[in-house]
Parts: structure tokens; C-alpha cells; sequence
């Protein structure tokens, strides 16, 4: 289990992290999520130890990190893919973290075979990909066979195949019984991952909730509809009592009816639909509205 | 002991220290068989046949030193070994050890095959170690080495990147105290306190040609031992220093 207690840093003037408490349990895997800059990192960094706190501390099962003994076996992490040694083959790479920590070298060869990294174990880091170097990370992280993974946006610039194969592998943590936390931007992608979810905007906590939870509050149901017959139709839906907006290109931009309810207005009334489409809320619009920073619009979508 | 074995294979598997001990070894033992070579046979002494060890290959040893850490920090290896052991004293004074160590063997090899090879190339010189001074001169650039390894890590944390550590040990080591000798009357009293200088103190042999020596004319108020723990002391308070910033500084 990690628990923040009002985290804060500041650079100076900046406060990259404001007060922040929060806390991730085992058997799941909690998305870190908040826009870039929005302190994501900075406080994983402070999690581990990296970064001292201006104030406030974070625990790691009851303990601060520097406190705890050998501890790649309590804690795994990959902030960095590129935190490696260009000239160092991912072997001694992973060699000299394992011997740090009083791990087998028969360890190090596990983890490469669970990452797929056999094969290049004894080639430069340098040399790999962004895929093998995250792999190569995450091997790190796994050295330990630690009860806790913090993974900062693991999944940025890797291909589909990649972008799977991580997000399987923190699932399969998880179910486990292992405590993992999973910083990104994009709402899409935790929507997928990770089933908890710990949302920052500009260093503070705007909410700590179940991803469905979250989902479900932050995705006004704003409907795109294009029609040749859209003077009919927009009458028809604000009569409803949808809000009804000029969208781009001619379209009309519904909020708070379904798809489903449209498509039946437009069918009982004889109106010729060609696109319908229900638009998801992105992760800035959520966080305008769930931080009241919203301009006009934004807040109409939700109402 | 596991943390020196940690910072074993760091070093070694990577190409740099290769590359600098090579350099080392060609500079320092190299610019005693030009001396040797272009010396009169007979002529050759003692004090000549360090002067690559002592002042060339140096250099290259407290670049290879800084390189030791500015790369972990180029790299950001330094906060993986951070992650691995938050004790960040511990880890950088293991470090420290283990680059100590290998600079002082290097040290010796260097002062030692120089010695050797000049004995082989000018064999009518009279170049047998016989007095203690004479042992402490050659033997010495080892524990030199080791020092100035110390010093060069603790400017590299300090530093954090390559090219000023590189800079200002090139600079500190070979012009800046050499240049302090310009100023007027107080020029040469100053010398007789930095680091260098001293360090160049306790290698001197007494009765030398004084223009074979680095550092003479100086007036050093310390014995050649005294030099030595003086040239010491400097670099374990610099290391404490880095050590203590390390300590509190952002990772």
C-alpha cells in the first residue's frame, strides 16, 4: 500500500505538488492520471525517495522509502526507460541492481525471460528500441519481486502490440495481489488499465474514485449529429430539454440525451441521420469541469 | 563489501575506464621512453622518469574518476542506484573506494613500468631505488592517484556533468595552481598550500635538479608526508561536502 499525506513540492515560486494525499491499495491497478505537468512525476519521484518533499510525507507499507532494506524487494519501479547506461548490456545492467540488493544472478535471468528480452541480454541498452528499453525497465522494476510497481507513463510512444502487452502485464500484477500505481495523460488509456483511479490537475488531488465512477461523471453525453434536415431536428431536441449546440462543420452537438434517444426522435419524425455519434468526454474536459476552471461550454456539456 | 561489488561491475562494464587506463598507460609510461630515448645513456635519473606518471597520466586518472560519476548522472544511472540503495552516502563512498582502488593500482603500474622502461632503454643510469626518498617517489604516484581519484569524484557529485568536472580538473590541476606562481611575492606562498602543489611536494626529490621538479621554488611549510595528508585531507572535505549536498539535493 502507498499513502501520501499532504505531499508538497515547490520549486521556488512553482508548486509542482499541492497538498496532495491520497493512498493505492493492493489487488488492483490504480491509474495516476492528470494532464502533463500536472505534477505526475514529481511525486512518484518523491514516492521513491528521488525528490524530498517541501512537506508532508508518503509511506510505503507504513515506512518511507530511504527506510526500507534492500528495497527493490519491497518496491518496483520504471520512471524512466532511459535510465540505463548506453554502452551497458541490459545483463549487467540488470546484473549490478540485482547484486545491490542481494538478488541471485539466476533473478536477472528470470526477469529478461519474463520480459522477452533473452535473446538481446548481452547487447548495448543503447542500441534497443523504445519497446525493449521499456521492457528492459520494467525487467528492472520485476528484479525484486516486489509487492509494490510504480510505472510513469509507461505506455507513451509504444506501438499497439507494446501498448497490450503492458497493460496485460500490470493487470496480471494486480491480480496477484501486488500494489500497482500507473501514471498517464490519457483517460483512454487508464480507462483500460487500471480500475482505480487517482486524478491531479496542477498539483492537487481532484478526486480519488473507481474508474467507471469517474468515467461516468466526466463524459458529458454529447451526442454528434449531422442530418440534411438538422432545421427539423434541433426543434425536435430542445423540446426534449437537450441542450443544443452548433457543432463543427454544420453538425449539432447534443448534450444530455443518448444516441439511442436521438436516433429514435429522428426515426419517429422521418429525419434522415448520417452520423451519430456518441463523444467522450476527453480528459482536459473533465478535469475543466471537475476543477470548475470550465469555460462556457465545457459546462453545458455536463449539465 | 556488497556495494563495492555493485560498483565493480558498474565500472567494468562499461568502456570508458578501458579507454582511460589505456590512455593513461600510453601518456604516462610513453612520455618516459621519449625522455629515456632522447636522453644521453647514463644520463637518465630517478626523477626523470616520472614525470609522466606524475603530471601527464595524472590528468587522465582524474578525468577517468570524474567520468566514474558524471556518467551515472548523464544517464541518470545515479537514480536508479539511488532507488537500489537510498543510502546515497553509502553508494557514492563505495564508489569512491572501488575508483580509489583501481586509480592507485593504475598509479602504481604506470610509475613502476616507467621506472622499468627507462632502466631497459638507458641501462648505464644509474637508476636503482635505493633511498627511502627514492621509493617514495616512485612508489608514491599510486597513493597520489588514489587521492586525486578522491578529489576528482567529489568535484564529479558536485559538478554533475562531464564537461565541467573535466574542465575544472584540467584546469585547477594543470594551470591554475602552476599560474598563481605568477603573482608577485604572495604568488609562491599561496602555492605552498594548494592541493596540487603539495601533492607534487611529497613526490620531490631532495637534492634534485630543481628544474627537473614541479613545484620548486615553492617555500612549503609541511614535511613530503605532511604534503601528502595536507593533499588528502582537501579531498576527503571536498568528498564531504559533495557527499552532504548529494545528500540533500534533488535526485
Amino acid at each position: 500500500m502507498i499513502e501520501a499525506i499532504g505531499l508538497t513540492k515547490r520549486y521556488g515560486r512553482t508548486v509542482a505538488v499541492d497538498d496532495l494525499s491520497f493512498t493505492v491499495q493492493p489487488g488492483r491497478v490504480t491509474g495516476f492520471l492528470g494532464p502533463n505537468g500536472a505534477g505526475k512525476s514529481t511525486t512518484m519521484r518523491m514516492i521513491l525517495g528521488l525528490d524530498r518533499p517541501t512537506a508532508g510525507r508518503v509511506l510505503i507499507d507504513g515506512k518511507p522509502y530511504a527506510e526500507l532494506n534492500r528495497p527493490l524487494r519491497t518496491v518496483g519501479a520504471l520512471l524512466d526507460a532511459k535510465w540505463v547506461h548506453p554502452n551497458r548490456s541490459a545483463r549487467a545492467h540488470l546484473r549490478w541492481l540485482a547484486k545491490s540488493n542481494g538478488l541471485p544472478d539466476k533473478r536477472v535471468d528470470a526477469v529478461l525471460e519474463a520480459v522477452g528480452l533473452t535473446q538481446v541480454a548481452r547487447k548495448k541498452a543503447g542500441g534497443f528500441s523504445l519497446g525493449m528499453s521499456q521492457r528492459l525497465g520494467i525487467a528492472a522494476a520485476l528484479l525484486g519481486d516486489p509487492e509494490v510497481l510504480l510505472f510513469d507513463e509507461p505506455v507513451n510512444g509504444l506501438d499497439p502490440e507494446g501498448i497490450l502487452w503492458i497493460r496485460t502485464f500490470m493487470q496480471n500484477l494486480a491480480s496477484e495481489g501486488r500494489t500497482v500505481l500507473v501514471s498517464s495523460h490519457l483517460l483512454s488509456e487508464m480507462a483500460l488499465t487500471a480500475s482505480e483511479l487517482v486524478v491531479i490537475g496542477k498539483g492537487k488531488l481532484i478526486t480519488q474514485s473507481s474508474t467507471a465512477e469517474f468515467i461516468d461523471r466526466s463524459t458529458g453525453n454529447s451526442v454528434v449529429v449531422r442530418s440534411p434536415q438538422l432545421f427539423k431536428l434541433g426543434p425536435l431536441l430542445v423540446d426534449k430539454g437537450f441542450t443544443v449546440r452548433d457543432g463543427d462543420d454544420g453538425a449539432l452537438s447534443v448534450s444530455g440525451a443518448t444516441s439511442d434517444q436521438i436516433g429514435d426522435i429522428a426515426a419517429a419524425n422521418g429525419v434522415v441521420l448520417h452520423e451519430l455519434s456518441p463523444q467522450r468526454g476527453s480528459l482536459e474536459e473533465a478535469f475543466m469541469q471537475l476543477t470548475g476552471d470550465a469555460v462556457e461550454y465545457h459546462a453545458e456539456i455536463g449539465k | 563489501m556488497t556495494l563495492l561489488a555493485v560498483e565493480r561491475i558498474k565500472l567494468f562494464s562499461t568502456r570508458s575506464p578501458y579507454w582511460c587506463t589505456a590512455l593513461a598507460l600510453a601518456l604516462g609510461v610513453g612520455l618516459t621512453a621519449i625522455i629515456a630515448g632522447t636522453t644521453d645513456n647514463g644520463q637518465m635519473s630517478i626523477g626523470l622518469t616520472q614525470f609522466g606518471s606524475s603530471q601527464l597520466a595524472l590528468a587522465v586518472v582524474l578525468v577517468m574518476s570524474a567520468l566514474a560519476v558524471t556518467t551515472e548522472y548523464r544517464f541518470s544511472t545515479i537514480r536508479a542506484t539511488f532507488l537500489a540503495v537510498p543510502n546515497r552516502t553509502s553508494a557514492l563512498v563505495a564508489k569512491t573506494v572501488v575508483v580509489a582502488f583501481i586509480a592507485a593500482v593504475l598509479g602504481e603500474i604506470i610509475a613502476f613500468g616507467s621506472w622499468g622502461l627507462a632502466k631497459v632503454m638507458s641501462p648505464a643510469s644509474d637508476l636503482a631505488i635505493n633511498t627511502g626518498a627514492e621509493w617514495r617517489h616512485v612508489a608514491g604516484v599510486g597513493l597520489l592517484y588514489g587521492i586525486g581519484a578522491v578529489l576528482a569524484i567529489a568535484v564529479g557529485i558536485l559538478v554533475r556533468q562531464t564537461a565541467g568536472a573535466v574542465a575544472i580538473l584540467l584546469v585547477w590541476n594543470m594551470l591554475l595552481e602552476g599560474l598563481i606562481g605568477i603573482i608577485p611575492k604572495v604568488g609562491v606562498k599561496i602555492q605552498a598550500w594548494l592541493p596540487f602543489q603539495n601533492a607534487n611536494h611529497f613526490l620531490a626529490l631532495p637534492g634534485g635538479d630543481p628544474a627537473e621538479q614541479p613545484g620548486a621554488g615553492i617555500d612549503f611549510k609541511l614535511s613530503q608526508w605532511g604534503s601528502l595528508a595536507y593533499f588528502a585531507g582537501i579531498a576527503i572535505a571536498l568528498l564531504v561536502v559533495a557527499l552532504i549536498v548529494a545528500k540533500r539535493r534533488d535526485a
